[in-house]
């Protein structure tokens, strides 16, 4: 029943022809600035391997949450502006399980499940919202995001934390903004089976994470639940006539995206070795997005292989602009690029004729 | 209407003004508790409203064409805070300062009006989202122009206006010499309280242009377009001129009302003032009762009272409830954004419901021609 949306019918002329059509000129223009930036890193006295250790570093950190924006796109919901909601969740597990006074490797672990069930009711209930708006979902996830993190702003200072490592020292409560996360899962993924070969670093735990989740959420897609999902974001009234429950599919997709957006930070949490609470998730949905789009997908349309090229690049541009222009042209214009690059593909994407789907 | 029991009928204004409601509710518990006197309240509130509600009867326009709540608004402030910078260099102060501004920020708006304009027209259907987006896009390219371009490339001569470096604009640009000169100039004071006459002046004059602006043909176009783009085109109205049309006009207010609100300011804080600009006006506009394709004069005037009181109180009283002063600041900013979030919440939940009674009528009237 599904067949012609099964990517495998068709031939590899196709895919080919296809891909180069969806590339699209502002992909490449961004592809193309990122290699001339690999070509005159060493020439302005940026080392190489560095650099590209520093992107793959990044990537690492954030290829989850980006992951977290394909089963949304998939069933129809558009692009997940209200990631910070997923995120909220995933620094509430995180506080709670130092709270609970676990540490190294345990702490990460209860971290997830304690989040798990966090991020399941809040998206439960986000995409029973969404259900309700269908045709509005992207400016209501946004502001869905901003309500909550504002709302947890609130609640950092008023909900009874106690660990000392967490509240402002002399009022013993109300959480800090950085919390350090020495001691508790600070790079436990990172330095598992990494791999050093002169300058160059890999975090190697952190892909296979990350490869993992990927492979999962590839595999789902592919299944029967999946593909009904696949259905409802193509064409929701065919995906009605042939009995999928749209509104469930929806629901599922949202839960899953808001899951993966809380094992998202956590995992750039141990990268990066912080945490970061109060206003920090605020803009945390829109380098995803981008992120994602600059990777070949659409409002309608997204893929593993999308994540993956989307955030390299992405990543690629915030690690290299920095460093290579500052070394060039001794003036910092990574911020400007990075924001005129990142927003003009989210523009490019909402400007597509492929209609939202309603 | 008429055969509505009273308490149907105390119902239906409760559902349809619920955001008003709840916003007399929060000031009612909070004015008390912050301990402010009243005539302080009152001079803020009045200050207030001198300086916001021009930015935010900009909104008004392109919700009458139908393309929502305009977040592009961001970009004539953005235009009138470029404006300004260039009035500050030249030295021009006091009211011819002002009025140079403004008019220096008309060509911006312009250009920048049509941009977004012709972007929405090619987002038709998610305007609110793109024009949100292009706000941020716009954003980088104010940054490139005033941090690295002027006083490079375009000549910025004033040292207290451009960076030491040699190029860029400072943090902060002072308007001193401006400082609320829109203000005192016929200002009157009753008992302590300040009342910017010619501010209020300058405001009613836009409120006089909206009501004759609507009556035109131009204004007629725009609600036509606003109503049913289709039905608007087979009209033989020029739908996607109509549109840019409208988002010009707002942006030019924006860039006027920006120069109002920086002169009223006294100073302008270069990389910061228009990002959250945009935020404040529409939760402003949204309390006072407006919806997403539905908003009055009256809105504003209600809105700009109700939310600015919230404004002024919260802080206060969260540290009074709470004994941390810094609730009272989340609290607020969540407030904005929550007002928002469930503004479009209702708007898109009743946009549904209106589909579906639609189609149910067209059943019922199938049906009862087949029963004929």
């Amino acid at each position: 029943m599904y067949e012609p949306l099964d990517k495998s019918s068709l031939t590899l002329r196709e895919r080919i022809s296809g891909f180069v059509n969806s590339f699209g000129l502002p992909r490449l223009i961004i592809a193309a600035f990122l290699l001339v930036l690999y070509i005159a890193a060493p020439f302005v006295g940026a080392g190489f391997w560095i650099q590209i250790s520093n992107t793959i570093n990044r990537f690492s950190w954030n290829a989850i949450m980006v992951l977290a924006m394909v089963p949304m796109i998939h069933s129809g919901c558009g692009l997940n502006f209200g990631l910070p909601l997923g995120i909220i969740s995933g620094l509430l597990g995180a506080t709670l399980s130092i709270e609970f006074g676990f540490t190294g490797p345990m702490s990460f672990l209860m971290a997830i499940l304690i989040a798990t069930p966090i991020a399941i009711l809040l998206g439960v209930v986000y995409g029973w919202l969404l259900n309700k708006i269908k045709g509005g979902e992207m400016m209501i996830a946004t502001y869905v995001g901003f309500s909550s993190v504002s709302f947890m702003c609130m609640m950092w200072l008023l909900l009874p934390y106690h660990s000392p490592t967490m509240v402002w020292g002399f009022a013993g409560k109300g959480l800090r903004t950085t919390i350090s996360l020495e001691g508790f899962y600070d790079k436990v993924l990172a330095n598992f089976l990494q791999i050093n070969i002169g300058t160059l670093s890999i975090p190697t735990g952190t892909l296979l994470f990350f490869a993992l989740l990927a492979f999962a959420m590839w595999a789902f897609l592919h299944t029967k639940t999946g593909t009904a999902m696949t259905a409802v974001g193509s064409n929701p009234t065919f995906a009605k006539a042939a009995g999928v429950n749209v509104d469930k599919m929806r629901l599922l997709s949202v839960v899953l995206s808001t899951w993966l957006a809380a094992i998202g930070i956590l995992v750039y949490e141990q990268g990066f070795g912080f945490i970061q609470l109060y206003m920090a998730p605020f803009y945390m949905a829109l380098p995803a997005v981008s992120a994602i789009l600059i990777g070949g997908a659409s409002v309608n349309k997204a893929s593993i292989a999308n994540v993956i090229i989307g955030t390299f690049l992405f990543q690629g541009i915030v690690t290299m602009t920095p460093t290579v222009m500052n070394n060039m042209i001794h003036m910092d214009m990574s911020e400007v690029i990075r924001v005129v690059a990142s927003q003009g593909m989210i523009l490019y994407a909402l400007t597509r004729k492929t209609e939202a789907t309603k | 209407m008429k055969n509505m029991s009273f308490g149907q009928k105390v119902l239906t204004f409760i559902r349809d003004n619920t955001v008003p409601i709840m916003f007399v509710v929060i000031c009612a518990i909070c004015i008390p508790l912050s301990g402010f006197s009243f005539s302080y309240l009152l001079n803020e509130i009045i200050t207030r409203m001198g300086r916001n509600i021009f930015l935010i009867l900009a909104l008004l326009i392109p919700i009458m064409s139908g393309m929502g709540l305009n977040f592009g608004m961001t970009l004539g402030a953005m235009a009138g805070e470029i404006a300004l910078i260039f009035v500050s260099d030249w030295q021009i102060w006091g009211i011819p300062g002002v009025v140079l501004a403004m008019i220096l920020s008309i060509p911006i708006s312009v250009l920048l009006g049509a941009f977004c304009g012709k972007i929405l027209n090619m987002a038709k259907g998610r305007e609110m989202i793109t024009s949100y987006i292009i706000s941020f896009f716009m954003n980088g390219i104010y940054q490139l122009i005033v941090l690295y371009m002027m006083g490079s490339i375009i000549p910025i001569k004033h040292f207290s206006v451009k960076l030491p470096r040699g190029y860029g604009i400072r943090n902060t640009v002072s308007l001193l010499n401006m400082r609320q000169c829109l203000d005192n100039l016929l200002a009157i004071r009753i008992k302590g309280v300040k009342i910017p006459v010619l501010t209020f002046l300058i405001i009613a004059l836009l409120c006089v242009f909206i009501i004759w602006f609507r009556r035109t043909k131009l204004g007629q176009d725009m609600r036509a377009v606003g109503q049913d783009l289709n039905v608007a085109r087979d009209a033989g109205i020029n739908v996607e001129r109509t549109r840019i049309i409208s988002i010009i006009i707002s942006t030019v207010l924006a860039g006027f009302g920006m120069v109002i609100y920086l002169q009223n300011m006294g100073n302008i804080a270069t990389y910061s003032s228009h990002s959250q600009i945009g935020m404040f006006c529409i939760a402003a506009l949204l309390v006072g009762g407006a919806s997403v394709d539905r908003a009055s004069i009256g809105n504003v005037f209600l809105g700009v009272i109700l939310f600015h009181t919230m404004f002024i109180v919260a802080p206060k009283a969260g540290a009074q409830i709470t004994g941390d002063s810094m609730i009272g600041e989340y609290f607020r900013v969540f407030v904005s954004y929550g007002v928002i979030t469930l503004s479009l919440i209702m708007y898109e939940t009743k946009k549904r419901k209106n589909k579906s009674l639609v189609g149910q009528q067209l059943a019922m009237d199938q049906l009862s021609e087949e029963a004929k």
